[in-house]
């Protein structure tokens, strides 16, 4: 399969990765100061993240859950304006209204991040059904977690896409954890996609942590879904390696599985296949991390010094 | 006119709305089969029967709306919504706020409410009061046939999320109705339904019928009252009703509704905080008590507000003969 694969997009993907990963360690460096919110982040879910997305295309529309900035920088969007927004900025995307639990995008064809676990299946059928009778292309492709699995919505989308034929890919990221209870206490599948069939919906899993895996089994999905028109239901296995939200110090977590799923981190990985690919060599890996610190250290300064909105626009936007 | 049912009023305004924007669709349990006509007339795209599952019918209304279409969505009766608030609540009513604008939400959710035809608390609930306390939501609560036609085409043409509150016992009620734009009742607007000088009587939905008999029965005693149809819930037409209280200097509240933070106690909090110097009386709310509806008739009718009450306690705030008859003094509003 890496032969199949050009170096560009190795090396592109690899440094989207670690814009992600190094965003959501900024994140965690500026809670250290006090005075910041509180976030949920996706650390190891990067390769699913990536994966998904650079199957995506501009037509395709995205719905997404709290642990959201992999998803969103994977599509596009500008470190610098998510912080802003997460910091209550006034040139975040949302203009500091969302916070970093509910940001969306239009202009990027992101419609939501969900903060209510499985709010985002629950819109997704609903945006399936605008591409279809507005006859406009692409498909819609919503992240939730093994949690939102659990959810009485999940198992209603499922039924209404499959029953209504509708354009969604459904990407479920089994990172392990639902808040602070581990998947296996909270469900008796191994895998998500098992419940797809029960709804006649194909199903797969794939190595969440394999980005090269995680695109070939979206491209898959994605030509299922042009082809047919009805939904698909991927699973990508991860991990989420940092707690529940920042303050979560993860004392609930077997530090054997957590060494084994360390061990199995997305980006270690892709630095080593890009290595023996040959498009980068250790010189040329640590240009690229120089760059993307670069990156988010500008993002950094434009947030910090980015302004808070006016106080007039605690009551615009409430109703159109 | 037309002589119609308020429930052909709601058909009529679905199939000039469909006809007149071919991004309205309507869907529910059992919507392709109520609504036959629009079915053959709109095709199957556009008239939806669903599964019986609340939540995802809402959220794939809010998720359609957000994204170019117009969905009327049909969720029988109002406790069913308890199983979809997340997506009428937490993203029909929020995400235009928290994305700063980004999208739009114009869609309406229609439900049957109100007491009357004995199928008890898991089919019969008030639940208006939930929805006007949550921002980013309109509600209306039609009275009579022309209203229901006009608010609900009003409803389909705004784009913000609407809720659209029928009452059961209302529905075959025939009254007229007009045709086309003609039709069309503003959101936000309440009406006044009978003039009077001595005492208003503000209420909505059937209720709006138990003033109305209980102003016959003033009438005849010599009192005036002034009886005024909310028609929409939120907005309030807060003008309407502090023009009428500055007329009256009296008021009592009517609804079907739970007393306790709802409906009547915003309109008694608005009428205290900016026209108080104009109250001859105490503001009286007449609603059922704080229990859930029972099925039994005579348990049933207890518990809706009855004239009887509204001209009790009327009459208790209001000395009695204040006019002569024929001698009140009316205003225009």
């Amino acid at each position: 399969m890496l032969a199949d694969i050009r170096d560009g997009d190795a090396v592109r993907m690899l440094e989207r990765m670690l814009l992600v990963r190094g965003y959501e360690q900024l994140i965690v460096a500026l809670g250290k100061g006090g005075n910041f919110p509180i976030t949920c982040s996706a650390l190891g879910q990067e390769a699913s993240a990536v994966g998904v997305m650079s199957a995506l295309g501009e037509a395709d529309r995205i719905l997404t859950n709290h642990r959201s900035a992999g998803h969103l920088m994977a599509r596009g969007a500008e470190p610098g304006r998510l912080l802003a927004e997460v910091m209550g900025k006034a040139t975040g995307y949302c203009g500091g209204k969302s916070g970093s639990l509910h940001i969306s995008v239009k202009e990027l064809g992101v419609l939501l991040t969900s903060t209510i676990v499985g709010g985002e299946l629950s819109l997704a059928t609903g945006v399936a059904l605008s591409k279809k009778m507005l006859k406009e292309p692409g498909v819609v492709a919503c992240f939730f977690g093994d949690g939102a699995a659990c959810e009485g919505v999940f198992h209603e989308s499922l039924n209404l896409a499959s029953a209504w034929a509708l354009p969604v890919l459904y990407v479920c990221e089994n990172n392990q954890w639902q808040a602070f209870v581990s998947r296996r206490e909270a469900m008796r599948n191994e895998h998500v996609s098992d419940w797809a069939a029960g709804y006649r919906v194909p199903g797969r899993t794939v190595d969440g942590n394999d980005v090269f895996a995680v695109r070939e089994a979206t491209q898959e999905a994605v030509r299922y879904i042009r082809e047919t028109g009805r939904p698909y239901l991927l699973e990508t296995c991860t991990y989420r390696l940092a707690g529940h939200y920042s303050l979560d110090d993860q004392a609930y977590v077997d530090a054997q599985e957590l060494a084994d799923w360390r061990a199995r981190d997305p980006i270690l990985r892709l630095r080593e296949q890009v290595l023996a690919m040959g498009p980068l060599d250790e010189a040329g890996l640590e240009a690229l991390d120089a760059r993307v610190a670069a990156q988010l250290d500008e993002a950094r300064r434009f947030a910090l010094e980015s302004p808070y909105p006016d106080v007039a626009a605690l009551t615009a936007d409430v109703l159109a | 006119m037309d002589q119609v049912t308020i429930e052909a009023a709601i058909g009529q305004a679905l199939a000039e709305e469909m006809a007149r924007d071919a991004r309205v669709l309507t869907f529910g349990e059992g919507v392709a089969l109520k609504r036959r006509d629009l079915a053959e007339r709109f095709g199957a795209e556009r008239v939806r029967n669903t599964p019986l599952s609340e939540a995802i019918i809402a959220g794939t209304a809010a998720g359609a709306a957000a994204t170019g279409l117009r969905p009327v969505i049909d969720m029988l009766y109002i406790p069913f919504l308890t199983l979809a608030m997340d997506a009428i609540a937490n993203s029909a009513g929020k995400l235009r706020y928290i994305s700063g604008g980004q999208f739009s939400f114009p869609l309406v959710v229609m439900a049957q409410t109100g007491a009357g035809w004995g199928v008890g608390a898991q089919h019969t609930h008030n639940l208006e009061a939930w929805f006007a306390h949550t921002p980013g939501l309109k509600v209306v609560m039609p009275s009579n046939a022309a209203d229901a036609k006009g608010l609900l085409k009003a409803a389909i043409r705004d784009e913000n999320p609407v809720l659209f509150f029928t009452d059961m016992t209302l529905g075959f009620n025939p009254g007229e109705v007009a045709e086309g734009e003609a039709a069309l009742v503003p959101i936000g607007k309440a009406a006044l339904r009978r003039a009077g000088c001595d005492v208003t009587l503000v209420s909505y939905s059937k209720a709006v019928h138990t003033c109305l008999a209980a102003a016959e029965q003033l009438a005849a005693q010599g009192v005036e009252a002034e009886v005024l149809d909310l028609r929409t819930v939120k907005p309030l037409d807060e003008a309407a009703i502090l023009r009428s209280v500055k007329k009256t200097g009296r008021l009592i509240v009517v609804h079907e509704g739970a007393r306790f933070c709802g409906v009547g106690a915003e309109i008694a909090a608005l009428v205290s905080e900016q026209a108080h110097a104009a109250l001859k009386a105490p503001v009286r709310r007449i609603t059922p008590p704080d229990v859930p509806v029972p099925a039994s008739y005579a348990l049933e009718q207890a518990f809706l507000p009855q004239a009887q009450a509204v001209v009790d306690a009327v009459l208790a705030i209001c000395p009695p003969h204040a006019h002569p008859r024929g001698q009140a003094v009316f205003e225009p509003a």
